[in-house]
């Protein structure tokens, strides 16, 4: 049972053989190598397999690969700019250590892609709701919530009002 | 990788319901929330799949039809229900409520067909839907029916929808919402990410002064096997000044309902929770409706 999917993962056009049955996780991990994308509990629980699928944050676990069929796929290793260097989002995780063991990051950095990306101030608490799809067993959120905080500031003050 | 037998994705609803015929005992999947979680646990290993995800054309939106009545596809996700402009200015507790489920990921891909479709008591939309007395459209190989919530459910996970029949609309008519104002609270142990302890969903309409209670309509989720309205507890307020009615509620309520000792929660602590957020909930829709209470 192999179907070819067309897609663009991290602005690449991609075209390959999938197994029907595969989830998107496993697609991205195991075909493309692209191991940013976690899984943790795979029944959609804990965030660890966020990616964007045109722009919209879902858990890859159970998002089944055929579903992507002609749609954008970004994931963590697709921020970076072309010298390697970090985005701005990847820098306020590394700054405001809101990286511990690592495991959830990719995820939640890919949720606060799309939560920066809609260019829209939230309080604290707004915050605290659109980052509730993810699960962090170190950092206690405290550090994740201020590097996402800081993160939507500095585009906003790059972007200019 | 998903211990499934087959996954054929349909080309149109026919398509869908043709898929079916050919292949009895095969599943529609929408976006799968439910159904790759069984397929995980091994509740549903080795199924064949039907896939509707692909149909956002015919079954996915909101409209507001010319005569006020609001059409809702199935396949609309929660997230795009609670972003919906028609949904937001004439029925936000329905938002508010779909707003609850899960977290974001989970909202961007859910839909709200597949949550009437499960038949399980505690789906988010369930109650609020109740409330509004929402009809379902279905369509089969013999052509389309309509089904009012209230005979939808008929037991633990099982619906009105006859082998080969797809649900392929909501529709809330426009008396049923008009002149009515909602509130949803979902009680669980966690603000996101879990599952209801109890839902209560409650329309209030007031009279000109905003001090009388027209109509009332409460409905719950995880108060029985299946969401549920509660009629008694609508006719004994009605008429009533909204704060008599918000004193009475509660207590009229429990002798409508019949929920049971799950690990989630006591039966005991159940009915203290359909007393207590069947009066927070009126409170709260008759505030939103301009009551001073
Ligand atoms: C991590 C997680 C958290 C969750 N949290 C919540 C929560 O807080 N509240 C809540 O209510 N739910 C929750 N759910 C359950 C689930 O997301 C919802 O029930 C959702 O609405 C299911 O929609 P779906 O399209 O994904 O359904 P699917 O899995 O695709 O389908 C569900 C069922 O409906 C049937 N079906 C779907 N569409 C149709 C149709 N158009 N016609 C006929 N049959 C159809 C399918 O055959 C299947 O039996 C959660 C699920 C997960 C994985
Ligand atoms: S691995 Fe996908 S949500 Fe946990
Ligand atoms: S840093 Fe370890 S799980 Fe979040």
């Amino acid at each position: 049972m192999i179907q070819v999917l067309k897609c663009t993962v991290n602005g690449k056009p991609v075209e390959l053989g999938i197994d029907p049955r595969e989830s998107l996780a496993d697609t991205l991990r195991e075909r493309l190598g692209l191991t940013s994308v976690k899984k943790g509990c795979e029944v959609g629980e804990c965030g660890a397999c966020t990616v964007l699928v045109d722009g919209v944050a879902i858990d890859s676990c159970i998002y089944l690969s055929v579903w992507a069929q002609d749609k954008h796929i970004l994931t963590v290793e697709g921020l970076q700019d072309e010298n390697g260097e970090l985005s701005p989002i990847q820098r306020t995780f590394v700054e405001e250590a809101a990286v511990q063991c690592g495991f959830c990051t990719p995820g939640i950095i890919m949720s606060a892609v799309e939560i920066v990306g809609s260019g829209r101030h939230y309080t604290r608490d707004e915050l605290r709701r659109l980052i509730s799809g993810h699960l962090c067993r170190c950092t206690g959120y405290q550090n994740i919530l201020n590097a996402v905080e800081r993160a939507v500031e500095e585009v906003h003050r790059t972007v200019g009002k | 990788m998903y211990d499934i037998a087959s996954i054929y994705e349909a080309k149109s609803v026919d398509d869908a319901i043709r898929a079916l015929k050919e292949d009895p005992g095969a599943l529609i999947i929408a976006g799968g929330t439910d159904v790759l979680i069984k397929v995980r646990e091994g509740k549903l290993s080795g199924c064949r799949l039907v896939s509707i995800h692909g149909l956002i054309e015919e079954l996915s939106g909101v409209v507001l039809t010319p005569g006020g009545d609001i059409e809702i596809g199935p396949l609309t996700t929660f997230r795009q229900v609670a972003e919906d402009p028609v949904i937001r200015a004439r029925i936000p507790v329905l938002g508010q409520a779909v707003d609850q489920a899960g977290g974001p990921q989970l909202r961007a891909v859910g839909t709200i067909g597949g949550n009437v479709c499960n038949g399980i008591t505690s789906a988010d939309s369930a109650s609020t839907l109740m409330a509004l007395d929402a009809r379902l459209r279905v369509k089969g190989p013999r052509g389309e029916r309509e089904v009012p919530i209230s005979q939808w459910y008929k037991g633990v996970g099982r619906v009105d929808l006859a082998p080969y029949e797809l649900l392929v609309k909501l529709v809330i008519p426009r008396e049923n919402y008009e002149g009515y104002t909602g509130h949803y609270i979902k009680y669980a142990m966690r603000n996101a990410m879990d599952i209801a302890t109890l839902g209560v969903s409650c329309l209030v309409k007031l009279d000109e002064q905003r001090r009388i209670v027209d109509d009332v309509c409460l409905a719950f989720g995880v108060a029985g096997p299946v969401p549920m309205r509660s009629y008694g507890a609508e006719a004994a307020v009605r008429g009533l000044p909204v704060e008599q009615a918000v004193s009475a509620i509660g207590k009229a309520a429990l002798e409508d309902v019949n929920p049971r000792d799950s690990w989630r929660a006591s039966k005991a602590l159940r009915l203290q929770l359909v007393e207590e957020l069947s009066a927070r909930a009126l409170a709260e829709a008759a505030r939103k409706g301009g009551a001073a209470v």
